[in-house]
């Protein structure tokens, strides 16, 4: 696997030596035509995904999922019960794939872990004040290193909009890094942009360039938090930033649109938009993840209904 | 079947924000038809029902001004094709509420379906006939559209039950606004009937509001109202009119006065430009290369 | 979990479009045979089999069909708007609710992608006849003076490209404004006309009002020749357009002609680049390149000439070319063998005269009509394959430094049909458009189409609009 981080060498990495000289990089890039954009993803949408295609995409699909749970309510039980449904997400059948991994807040990723413990599935926990990003750096810092301490192999992290959105670049910039510092070697940081905060396209594609330079491993479109999340428009955008980066600096970076994605139909659209962007190589949940929980369900069902030819029904998969 | 069926009467309910509500005064009024014998009850809206009505049609807004000039022509021409469906019934409620005999109330209807056929054909074509191009003495692109002015309130006429009806609310929802219809006050019936077509017929929620009462009191809060942006004084009196013209000054809003119309003629434009404002965009040109300015 | 994500065919149902064995020509509201009985034989250019065999009209057709026309106009046009408005509004309706059914016909006959006949050339037939049908009782309104008048007979004569497009962007306005009409659809692509008149028959359309008249050029020459015609829409090769308009000389005919097109799609190096690449794809490779308004010449600022090819050819490597059928297909069938080898040899005179040819990889099949998208580059405003119309999937890359240099060699060239200007300034995008001698001029997209839009050419690209107010004159005594 190439390195995550750009070399002191690369040309790219003089571009984060002042806040004017990253303004000016970012606000260089392309810009987006939002009609085009759009339309474009809407065009991918139309592809009809059929018989083996289908089976194909929805156990890529399932391979995919960050089976996920953020909320106040959340308990061991609960965790216990997601991360079983994560290793064996359907108990009747077997050839069933595990998902990537469980997200969870990082109080729990102990007890997320034991629950995966031996499975190959990967222990996600979001960190830095998530979702608001409203705390101190060294406060953000310690919430992150609490959570690699407790053994994520996953940090998901949230950056400041309101520095990104007033024009101050170089503090997220240095915040992603420092991150990124804080999960050592062992943990892979994916860095969330919260999308539908940052309004624009240009502003996602420029956040998308900053998030990638300062050594995301991966790009994530949203918290599932706020109104809009993970569309086939900001999720193509963000492909089209790692296929672009990837071909500049020879670094992949993962990408992972989260919230709002439920249904079969919408994830084997998302998996045609990635094979058709950023392409083959990112077909892989190393490289590609949805942040989701009831879409587990729907895969599931859609997977009973190729194997049986009956549409299944919700009493037909567990409720975790 | 037995000629001693007792029939089922329907109950009328005002039309807000795509659901039928009972009047929140909690009173109805009696509706007869032009010999004096009882048709229904109807609903007597009160003020708050009119504050209600306001309320769905501003958010009603958004989507249908921000909808394509097309998709309006498709949803107008729909109302006309369930209308169709539902001929009968309306020539009776005509008949009825007009005094008229089956055959001219026939003609009424007619009449009505194909003045919503009209309106439907007007969605994208009113851009073209009072917007365009601006060929202004500078290097400037300029161009002027028509645009949807907001929440119109709508006096229906109070002789023409249904026809008049449909004449003085399709125009204003064709380009874009949302309405607050009063009904004809001694002849609602048609009006209510006419909000479960719209409900069945693609017109989302809170476009057309339909509330029945008398006229006068619902008028005025309508007119005094800040959230909406004009009204049509089609079915006030001249006395109701002058009052209701000095309310709506508070926020400027659009009047159309009432006249003395012809609903059985084609109609003009001047129902639709009376609630459509001007948007006027300037974008400079520029001119090319050494001799001008060059990019 | 490293496999290749292979789409399973996904053919749409060819069985919804019932196709006859024969047809007649329709003509009075009765599908007849030709009077001297012959008939030709239509395939399905993506696999050369026959799907019909269809009545060839003669002039002596063209003779009765006019005449139809001619006594079906005194009722037709003093009809009130208002009618006719709601006879026109019957045969959206009916278009929208057969929308299917009529892709898959034309999909079979022309050999474009379902995805484009399901999602481009249907709706937009639907929506210009609704569209069309609204203007019939608004005429006072049209900026004609009050109540104009229609002409007469119109005879149209139609291209293969777009068969059902084009036969509603002439007869709509055609009966809207109170004329009657004959029209000839291409030899190539005659069923979806045939299956129009069906629908007219089921719109209850009086006898007469529309006639279809399949046949090939013969045809078409004696409908525009014919005395008692008395307005003639064209669209097809210029060509054929410049015939006619010596045909027409010295009548009393009106005459709109909508002929070819070397589009210029023009892009600075501030555009939004990903967009761009969709919208060059767009537009050489809807249909086929088979369009008169294609952006055939690419014409990119020398500053991103790279990034921007290598964009596109990454692009291109991801068009799936094969069964127009199959719902993911991008790219189907060239509509017939005569243009396929035009295509052709054009290409081959363009690698002869210098110009570097790349394809990607791409399997065609074996049977049927079929070229792959293709690219040149080195191409010199000197190139044939930078001044001749192609109708093909072939892009000509040609680069500028100066807006004036893009202006320039955009207008040089006989056609003025279309263009295209990529940048996101929006004071360029006005500068270059004034400048440009094109009809159409679209900025950050391309191979847009709307009912309320005028369409229609400068220069050898042909004269008249269709569509929109202005598309109402052309069949207006005015």
């Amino acid at each position: 696997m190439p390195s995550s981080a750009l070399t002191a060498a690369h040309p790219l990495k003089d571009v984060a030596a002042s806040d004017s000289a990253l303004r000016r990089f970012l606000h260089g890039l392309p810009g987006v035509d939002a009609v085009g954009l759009e339309g474009r993803a809407a065009s991918l949408g139309t592809r009809s995904i059929k018989t083996t295609a289908k089976a194909y995409a929805i156990d890529l699909a399932i391979s995919m999922v960050d089976l996920t749970t953020l909320e106040g309510a959340d308990t061991p039980g609960k965790v216990r019960a997601l991360g079983a449904k994560a290793v064996k997400p359907d108990p009747t059948d077997r050839t069933t794939p595990s998902t990537a991994a469980v997200c969870v807040y990082p109080d729990m990723v102990s007890v997320a872990k034991e629950a995966v413990a031996g499975s190959g599935v990967k222990v996600a926990s979001v960190a830095t004040a998530f979702p608001a990003g409203r705390a101190a750096l060294d406060v953000k810092l310690a919430d992150v290193r609490d959570a690699v301490a407790a053994g994520a192999d996953e940090i998901d992290m949230v950056i400041d909009r309101g520095a990104f959105l007033s024009g101050r670049y170089l503090k997220v910039y240095d915040e992603i890094t420092a991150v990124k510092e804080a999960c050592g070697t062992s943990a892979r940081l994916k860095v969330i942009f919260e999308t539908g905060e940052l309004s624009t396209y240009d502003n996602i594609r420029r956040a998308s360039w900053l998030g990638m330079l300062a050594g995301a491993d991966f790009i994530k479109t949203s918290t599932g938090k706020v109104a809009v999340n993970a569309t086939p428009a900001n999720t193509l955008l963000m492909l089209e930033a790692v296929r672009d980066f990837r071909a500049q600096t020879g670094i992949q970076v993962g990408v992972k649109p989260a919230g709002g994605i439920r249904t079969s139909k919408d994830a084997i659209k998302f998996l045609v938009l990635v094979n058709e962007t950023a392409g083959e190589d990112w077909l892989d949940s190393h490289w590609f993840r949805f942040g989701a929980s009831s879409l587990l369900n729907d895969l599931l069902m859609q997977r009973q209904k190729l194997a049986t030819g009956r549409y299944s029904g919700p009493d037909y998969v567990t409720v975790d | 079947m037995s000629d001693a069926r007792l029939s089922v009467f329907k109950t009328y309910k005002l039309y807000v924000g795509g659901k039928f509500p009972r009047s929140e005064s909690g009173r109805v009024y009696e509706v007869t038809d032009s010999k004096g014998k009882w048709l229904a009850n109807a609903p007597l809206s009160s003020r708050k029902d009119a504050r209600d009505a306001v309320v769905a049609a501003r958010k009603a807004f958004g989507g249908w001004s921000g909808a394509t000039a097309y998709n309006r022509g498709q949803v107008l021409y729909r109302v006309a094709e369930m209308l169709e469906g539902r001929r009968d019934q309306f020539v009776r409620e005509v008949a009825d509420a007009e005094g008229l005999s089956k055959s001219k109330a026939a003609a009424v209807v007619d009449a009505t379906i194909d003045r919503w056929v009209w309106y439907a054909g007007w969605t994208d074509k009113i851009a073209q006939v009072v917007g365009g191009g601006n060929p202004v003495a500078g290097p400037f692109f300029n161009l002027s559209s028509p645009e949807p002015t907001g929440v119109v309130a709508v006096l229906a006429p109070q002789e023409s039950s249904f026809l008049g009806l449909v004449s003085v609310l399709a125009p204003v929802i064709a380009t874009g606004n949302t309405a607050v219809v009063v009904a004809s006050e001694n002849a609602p019936l048609p009006a209510l009937s006419l909000a479960e077509v719209l409900a069945t017929s693609d017109v989302p929620g809170g476009v057309v509001n339909v509330l029945s009462g008398r006229t006068a009191e619902i008028a005025a809060p309508l007119a005094a109202h800040q959230d909406v942006n004009a009204i049509d004084l089609a079915g006030a009196d001249e006395v109701l009119a002058k009052e209701l013209e000095i309310a709506a000054a508070d926020n400027l809003k659009r009047v159309l006065r009432p006249q003395p119309v012809d609903y059985t003629q084609t109609p003009g434009t001047d129902r639709m430009t009376a609630f459509l404002e001007t948007k006027t965009v300037w974008h400079p040109t520029g001119s090319l290369g050494a001799s001008g300015s060059s990019y | 979990m490293a496999s290749v994500f292979e789409y399973a065919p996904a053919p749409e149902s060819r069985a919804i479009a019932d196709i006859a064995p024969s047809y007649g020509l329709f003509i009075d509201g009765e599908f007849v045979e030709a009077a001297d009985g012959k008939v030709f034989k239509t395939v399905s250019p993506s696999t050369e089999e026959v799907l019909s065999e269809v009545a060839r009209a003669g002039s002596e057709d063209v003779d009765r069909a006019v005449k139809a026309a001619r006594r079906a106009f005194e009722k037709w046009s003093a009809l009130p708007g208002a009618e006719r408005a709601k006879y026109l509004f019957r045969i959206a309706r009916i278009i929208q609710e057969r929308s299917r059914e009529l892709a898959v016909l034309e999909t079979l006959d022309n050999g474009k992608p379902i995805k484009e006949t399901r999602d481009a050339d249907l709706p937009l037939v639907a929506a210009h006849f609704f569209y069309y049908a609204g203007w019939a009782d608004k005429l006072d309104h049209a900026g004609y003076g009050a109540n104009p008048r229609p002409l007469g007979v119109a005879g149209q004569v139609i291209p293969w490209n777009f068969p059902l497009l084009m036969l509603a962007w002439k007869i709509a306005p055609a009966l809207a404004t109170g004329n009657t009409v004959v029209l000839k659809p291409a030899e190539t692509t005659p069923l979806s006309a045939l299956f129009f008149a069906d629908i007219c028959r089921q719109a209850g359309l009086p006898k007469g009002v529309v006639n279809i008249l399949p046949g090939y050029g013969d045809a078409g020459a004696a409908l525009v020749s014919h005395p008692e015609v008395n307005k003639v829409a064209f669209t097809g090769s210029t060509a054929v357009g410049k015939e006619i308009a010596r045909t027409v000389a010295g009548t009393r005919k009106k005459v709109t002609l909508e002929l070819g097109g070397k589009g210029a799609n023009i892009v600075f190096d501030d555009a939004p680049i990903d967009q761009a690449v969709e919208g060059i794809v767009n537009g050489i490779f809807f249909n086929q390149g088979q369009v008169c308004c294609a952006g055939s010449r690419l014409l990119v600022q020398e500053s991103i000439q790279e990034e921007l090819l290598d964009s596109l050819k990454r692009r291109l490597s991801t068009l799936r070319l094969g069964d127009p059928l199959d719902k993911n297909t991008d790219i189907g069938a060239i509509n017939s063998e005569e243009q396929l080898t035009r295509i052709t040899s054009l290409v081959e005179q363009g690698e002869a005269e210098g110009a570097e040819r790349w394809s990607p990889a791409c399997e065609l099949p074996e049977s049927g009509y079929w070229f792959a998208p293709t690219l040149f580059t080195n191409v010199t405003q000197a190139h044939t394959v930078a001044r001749d119309e192609i109708f093909g999937p072939v892009l000509s890359v040609l680069t500028f430094r100066t807006p004036d240099e893009a202006v320039a060699k955009a207008n040089n060239t006989p056609y003025g049909l279309s263009a295209g200007i990529w940048t996101e300034k929006g004071s360029r995008i006005l500068a270059v458009a004034n400048k440009l001698r094109a009809g159409v001029v679209w900025s950050n997209t391309f191979n847009k189409f709307d009912p309320t839009s005028p369409f229609g050419g400068y220069k050898e690209s042909g004269f008249g609009r269709e569509g929109g107010r202005h598309g109402l004159e052309a069949y207006l005594d005015v």
